[in-house]
């Protein structure tokens, strides 16, 4: 059996089947990149699987940062801990000593800690907030805030530390990025800003950034669900992203069921024609009623699930196609917590996501 | 296998669906959804699954106001459908949209950025920002539904053409401060679906407007973002930075003195000479245009607090959705903003929760160690999955509930596959109305 995870892999939770076509010359994991970027539909778990690839990549005793860009907090209610401020620190331990940090980035915070950094001009920029300067610099002209944004992820990747093995501050960021729809404008910085600024500060600080999306030191990962319209959203999302030149990472199918029907009893049961007899027979031999009722629904049930497997089926198809790595993690019905988290993190570092 | 007395459907239909009318005490049937059985899933899927039917009318949550979707649809002018990404907003806002058609009135539809079979079974092929008559749709009620989809940059190009010349509107269409504010400004999708309701409006052609809201990052953006467009083209900054434009370079720092002097070196050092020049032009050509873009957003916002406009908040059992769809609800009670209440998708739910999650494990791993009956052992597992699923999300929900005890809510059962027709749309309005299979055929 080939390795898990590489291109063209299908590889289902349950293990039962494995197809793997490798295609040579394409980036292909284990991920071993400086910055990962995770992106994926709105409601597919985008937080969730940058905060297990972070605790993943941290296994072992390394230092990472895991950001976030939106202002929601989804870091700090994914790890369980009290909103984040505009400052970097830990939410995580993970095995062999690692370390995962995370911070929320904020526009107008970037633009101040921007004017200061390189004008010294903070002060300034306090005072040009009380106008709505900023609010016009981060709001309003969008390419602007990407940049502020990007640029901050930017300096967090290049950070030295000389007291570190490596002399960097993070051995690697992870970036829960905007959704799928709007990933490669929000990483094509330099494009967004070219109508805005052909030259200056602005400009230099985009192609900066975009030294940094290089294919050798970065990788946008994609998360979907095995339902249509996510993977319809991955399948664009692979197609603009490779149109624009950014770097593909691996696909990320997250909530998947694990099939547990035959799959001659999934047929029987997607046209309701399960054996009805043999039910009643086991729900008897286990020690329960079988009442009609009970067994209805339990046939209804099954049929749902036969239905959604076989819908998920379909849709993992087309993510295969697609030719990139594809990792999974199941459906956890009782919902994630920071413990899911952790076994999120191991399944994929089972499935060799990273190295 | 035995059939209910009086009972006239086949058998086959009947195994699966008369289980309905055996809620056990534990769980909380409503009278409305107890008595007749459930639906089938539409024709349309008969190709894929002739297998016993989804139940989309479920019980409903004891303790929670139900959402009168019926009510809401014959009276409204106005429907609003809002809450955060990837819950199925677009979804719900054409399936309402649908039923209010077939319910007798005439109805458009604003979309924003719908999935792409959906899109195609509107008739949305040609982005051309103007409402189209939906094929398909029964008029036998006298209704009809026409969709558009919201072409953002359109819409304001429109406005800039019917506010000023050509050589004006010419000269505002190239500038690149316009164009990327009109194609990305977060802010400005949320501005110009506004726009479009209100144009749309003022036409007076339709007898119900339902609005789909932009994909935001947050539900809340939606609320914010026409004032803040409008705050910031109508604000003081853009007051500044209109003074050269009106006095010449030389009165610019005379009258605005110091504050403005630094304004400007941090501008050009930050963002270049040439982007102050244009976007300096930008804004006055945008002012002589509309003179009070807050105005504008006022008026927006007066519209969608009037009587005749519901809001209609969107989630999914999920945490981030329920907290964006509770932060929604709380916001729109504190704008004073009429909500009707809150729509929860992709619920699941089970006939037998009486057979805990616990029972019906211990079971199958009964039947397991004696190698026998596989089949019943994976029925009992893929309960045990159900209930699982099914009482994390009635938890999540109860959550909601409990802080908004007065928000009426409907829940819609999870579909196995996606809905991309109109018989599709139609399920899921009957399912929002909670109408069963059997009144429906009477």
């Amino acid at each position: 059996m080939a390795r898990a995870g590489r291109a063209g892999t299908v590889k289902r939770v349950s293990g039962k089947r494995t197809v793997t076509e490798d295609v040579d010359g394409e980036a292909s994991g284990p991920w071993d990149r400086r910055l990962h970027i995770v992106t994926g539909k709105g409601g597919t778990g985008k937080t969730t699987m940058a905060g297990a690839l972070a605790v993943a990549l941290a296994t072992g005793g390394r230092r990472i940062l895991l950001t976030e860009v939106e202002g929601r907090q989804q870091i700090a209610q994914l790890f369980d801990t009290p909103p984040l401020p505009y400052q970097e620190r830990k939410v995580a331990s993970a095995p062999g000593g690692g370390e995962v940090f995370a911070l929320a980035i904020d526009a107008d915070e970037a633009l101040l800690e921007y004017l200061e950094m390189f004008y010294n001009l903070r002060r300034a920029g306090k005072a040009l907030g009380k106008i709505g300067a900023v609010d016009f610099a981060t709001t309003v002209a969008p390419g602007v805030r990407d940049v502020l944004l990007t640029g901050k992820v930017k300096e967090a990747v290049n950070r030295p530390d000389a007291t570190r093995p490596g002399g960097l501050a993070y051995d690697a960021v992870v970036l829960d990025a905007p959704p799928t729809g709007r990933i490669s404008r929000f990483l094509n910085v330099t494009a967004e800003v070219a109508g805005l600024a052909k030259m200056g500060p602005i400009r230099a600080q985009a192609d900066s950034v975009m030294a940094v999306l290089r294919p050798e030191r970065a990788a946008v990962h994609l998360v979907t669900l095995l339902e249509e319209m996510p993977v319809q959203e991955t399948v664009d999302a692979v197609a603009e992203l490779t149109r624009v030149g950014l770097p593909l990472g691996g696909v990320i199918v997250n909530m998947a069921r694990s099939p547990l029907l035959k799959v001659n009893q999934s047929r029987l049961a997607r046209r309701g024609e399960l054996d009805r007899e043999e039910i009643v027979a086991g729900i008897k031999e286990a020690g329960l009623e079988p009442t009609r009722e009970l067994v209805d629904a339990l046939a209804w049930e099954a049929s749902q699930h036969a239905d959604r497997v076989a819908l998920e089926t379909a849709e993992r198809a087309e993510i295969a196609a697609l030719g990139r790595p594809v990792y999974e993690v199941p459906l956890v019905a009782d919902g994630v917590d920071v413990g899911t988290i952790y076994r999120f993190a191991e399944m994929l570092r089972a499935q060799q996501m990273v190295g | 296998m035995d059939s209910t007395p009086g009972d006239d459907r086949p058998q086959a239909e009947t195994s699966s669906r008369s289980s309905r009318s055996a809620a056990k005490p534990a769980k909380a049937t409503s009278a409305a959804s107890g008595a007749k059985g459930t639906r089938r899933r539409s024709a349309g899927s008969a190709a894929r699954s002739v297998g016993p039917a989804p139940r989309r009318v479920r019980p409903h949550p004891a303790g929670a106001p139900l959402l009168d979707v019926d009510a809401m649809l014959d009276t409204e002018r106005i429907i609003v459908c809002c809450g955060s990404g990837g819950v199925g907003k677009t979804t719900t806002a054409a399936a309402l949209a649908l039923r209010a058609a077939e319910r007798g009135r005439d109805v458009v539809v604003l979309t924003i950025d719908p999935a792409r079979r959906l899109a195609q079974s509107l008739g949305l092929t040609a982005l051309d920002n103007t409402p189209r008559e939906v094929a398909g749709v029964d008029g036998t009620a006298g209704g009809r539904l026409d969709a558009m989809m919201l072409d953002m940059k359109r819409t304001f190009d429109e406005i800039v053409l019917a506010h000023s010349s050509p050589e004006r509107a010419e000269a505002l269409l190239a500038n690149p401060f316009y164009q990327s504010l009109s194609s990305s400004f977060s802010g400005t999708q949320e501005y110009m679906a506004m726009e479009k309701l209100g144009q749309l409006d003022a036409t007076g052609e339709w007898d119900l407007i339902v609005v789909d809201t932009p994909p935001t990052r947050s539900a809340l953006d939606f609320l914010d973002a026409p004032t803040r467009l409008g705050t910031f083209l109508d604000g003081r900054l853009l007051r500044l930075l209109l003074a050269p434009a009106k006095a010449g370079g030389r009165a610019y720092a005379k009258v605005l003195g110091a504050g403005i002097g630094m304004f400007t070196r941090v501008i050009t050092k930050v963002l270049g000479a040439q982007l102050l020049m244009d976007l300096s032009q930008f804004v006055a050509a945008l002012e002589t245009m509309f003179g009070g873009f807050r105005a504008r957003a006022e008026e927006t916002y007066r519209l969608l607090g009037n009587p005749g406009t519901s809001f209609v908040v969107v989630a999914a059992p999920e945490a981030a959705a329920l907290r964006e769809a509770s932060y929604f609800v709380d916001r729109l009670d504190a704008e004073g903003m009429p909500l009707a209440g809150l729509v929860v998708n992709r619920m699941h739910h089970s006939d037998a929760v009486a057979l805990t999650v616990e029972r019906s494990l211990a079971a199958a791993e009964k039947l397991d160690e004696h190698g026998e009956h596989p089949l019943a052992a994976a029925v009992l597992r893929i309960h045990a999955e159900r209930v699982r699923l099914a009482s994390r999300e009635a938890r999540l929900r109860d959550r909601f509930t409990s802080a908004h005890p007065d928000t009426p809510l409907v829940e819609v059962e999870a579909l196995s596959e996606d809905v991309h027709d109109l018989a599709g749309l139609r399920e899921i309005g009957y399912a929002l109305a909670r109408v069963e299979r059997l009144e429906r055929a009477g």
